[in-house]
């Protein structure tokens, strides 16, 4: 699986779990897409490296999109548009 | 023989209410919160309740509100926790020179992990002054921790006046509110706090629960890494009974608190008017803005655990300041800061009232007290040494009525 980069996302809604270590990545992601709209985009702040293949695989798996994530010096922002 | 309990900063008696609500889940509901079938739901449940009671007491939200096993695993937590989560922004963090050891070895900790560590001196109050706090603030600075009250002297820090200081500079701020919260108000947004440590067993709760408010939005480096309990930020299955028994603890100490406090305050400054009737006797801390339950004193010419020893043989439980140098036989770092000279130091004796004391316990213990401080006296082969260390030291604290006595 390739990463997408993207720059300037605007969420609509964003979630903070820096220094939180698996599963939490998976059970925020699933908890924030239930109270998205379809179409809206969540933003997810991490530092957990496992997330570079867990979220991509997630949307495919339940196939929401994954946009991309967008690097920073200490975490990734992972971005995810409700599709359903 | 009569029997008085005054040690309620050591621990509280567990309230009745609290166990009868704990006993279900040392029982039949033993469920994991984490199960997904009704037992565990049940207990997951119970502790969502607890969470609310718990953060009702310090006015926040319930999600800010992180259930540890005690106040020193939050104030662990706290130190460690935002000072390894901000230090790419700097490694400097700031303590004052009144805080219990789970604070300042967890400073020392950080001290070995390449943080520099500023030790803040109290007055001889014991009170740690906001200017001071300010001026050692430097662009590396990204964490202050001062308690919110001694629990050694008694005296209650001028936290929210530190706070503000604090987030006018950009610094994270936390307060030890170990021996506070429940006794006295603890509101965390009127304090200004970004971090809060409390302990059940302070407030008629279980020993073994406690917890620590981080407010919305702060990043924190877990202490203990595992499972998902705590939002992710303090892994292990839960101590359900404990943490239940704390939320009611929490519950009925908002519910009381008026009628506690007054109770201890009426009974301890009956106390120490009384324990300043001996002769070079000097009440250690603030004098007004201390613990309401809270009696500490320097007696002179004795050392503290012969005093403990003689009220215990007495059916009178007290401490002889903190545990650790009570053990270890040395005059208290905390004393000796706020300028009591170690001589006059090693006689440190706290009596710490709660809600079980009565007049009666009071009388007694102003009863015998002062044959017990008189017989030490003549049989203490450092009176006079003593005598004359002391005379060249004034600066420790006294209470109006000890001018009696003919002390400052």
């Amino acid at each position: 699986m390739t990463l997408k980069f993207v720059e300037n996302v605007k969420p609509d809604v964003t979630t903070d779990i820096v220094y939180m270590m698996c599963p939490m990545h998976l059970l925020k992601l699933e908890e924030k897409m239930k109270e998205l709209e379809k179409g809206q985009i969540l933003e997810i702040m991490t530092d957990y490296d496992g997330a570079l293949e867990d979220i991509p695989g997630w949307c495919e798996k339940t196939g929401n999109e994954f946009l991309g994530i967008d690097e920073t010096d200490d975490y990734y922002k992972f971005y995810i548009k409700k599709v359903r | 023989m009569r029997k008085c309990y005054f040690d309620y900063v050591a621990t509280n008696p567990l309230h009745p209410q609290v166990l009868d609500v704990m006993l279900p889940y040392l029982k039949e509901e033993f469920g994991n919160p984490l199960s997904l079938y009704e037992l565990g739901m049940k207990a997951r449940e119970a502790i969502e309740n607890a969470r609310a009671q718990t953060s009702s007491l310090i006015n926040s939200k319930p999600s800010e509100v992180i259930f540890t096993s005690s106040g020193a695993e939050a104030n662990n937590f706290a130190l460690r926790g935002i000072a390894l989560a901000r230090q790419n922004e700097g490694k400097h963090v700031i303590v004052s020179r009144m805080e219990h050891h789970s604070i300042l070895n967890a400073a020392r900790f950080l001290e070995k992990s390449g943080f520099t560590v500023t030790y803040l001196p109290a007055d001889k109050h014991g009170m740690v002054e906001p200017d001071a706090v300010k001026k050692a603030i430097i662009k590396e600075t990204v964490l202050i921790s001062v308690v919110h009250a001694s629990s050694e002297v008694g005296t209650i820090e001028p936290i929210r006046e530190i706070a503000k200081i604090a987030r006018e500079h950009g610094v994270i701020f936390h307060t030890d509110a170990v021996a506070s919260t429940g006794n006295i108000p603890v509101d965390v947004k009127d304090l200004g706090v970004d971090l809060l440590s409390m302990a059940s067993h302070q407030f008629y709760g279980p020993k073994g629960a406690g917890a620590l408010y981080v407010r919305e939005g702060l990043r924190i480096v877990p202490l203990i890494y595992g499972g998902i309990q705590e939002g992710g930020r303090r892994a292990g299955t839960e101590n359900v009974p404990a943490i239940v028994g704390m939320g009611k603890a929490a519950e009925l100490a908002k519910a009381e608190m008026k009628g506690r406090m007054e109770h201890v305050k009426r009974l301890r400054d009956r106390l120490i008017s009384g324990v300043l009737g001996i002769e070079n006797v000097y009440l250690t801390g603030h004098p007004a803005d201390r613990l309401p339950g809270h009696a500490s004193f320097a007696v002179e010419y004795i050392e503290g655990e012969s005093m403990l020893l003689l009220l215990a043989s007495k059916g009178m439980y007290v401490a002889s300041g903190s545990a650790c140098s009570s053990k270890a036989l040395k005059a208290s770092p905390v004393l000796l800061s706020m300028g009591i000279p170690s001589s006059l130091a090693q006689g440190s004796i706290v009596f710490t009232l709660g809600k079980e004391n009565t007049d009666e316990d009071i009388e007694y213990l102003l009863t015998e007290f002062p044959p017990i401080v008189k017989r030490l006296r003549e049989i203490s082969p450092f009176a006079k040494g003593w005598e004359e260390n002391a005379q060249g030291n004034k600066c420790y604290t006294t209470f109006p009525e000890s001018e009696k006595s003919g002390k400052e």
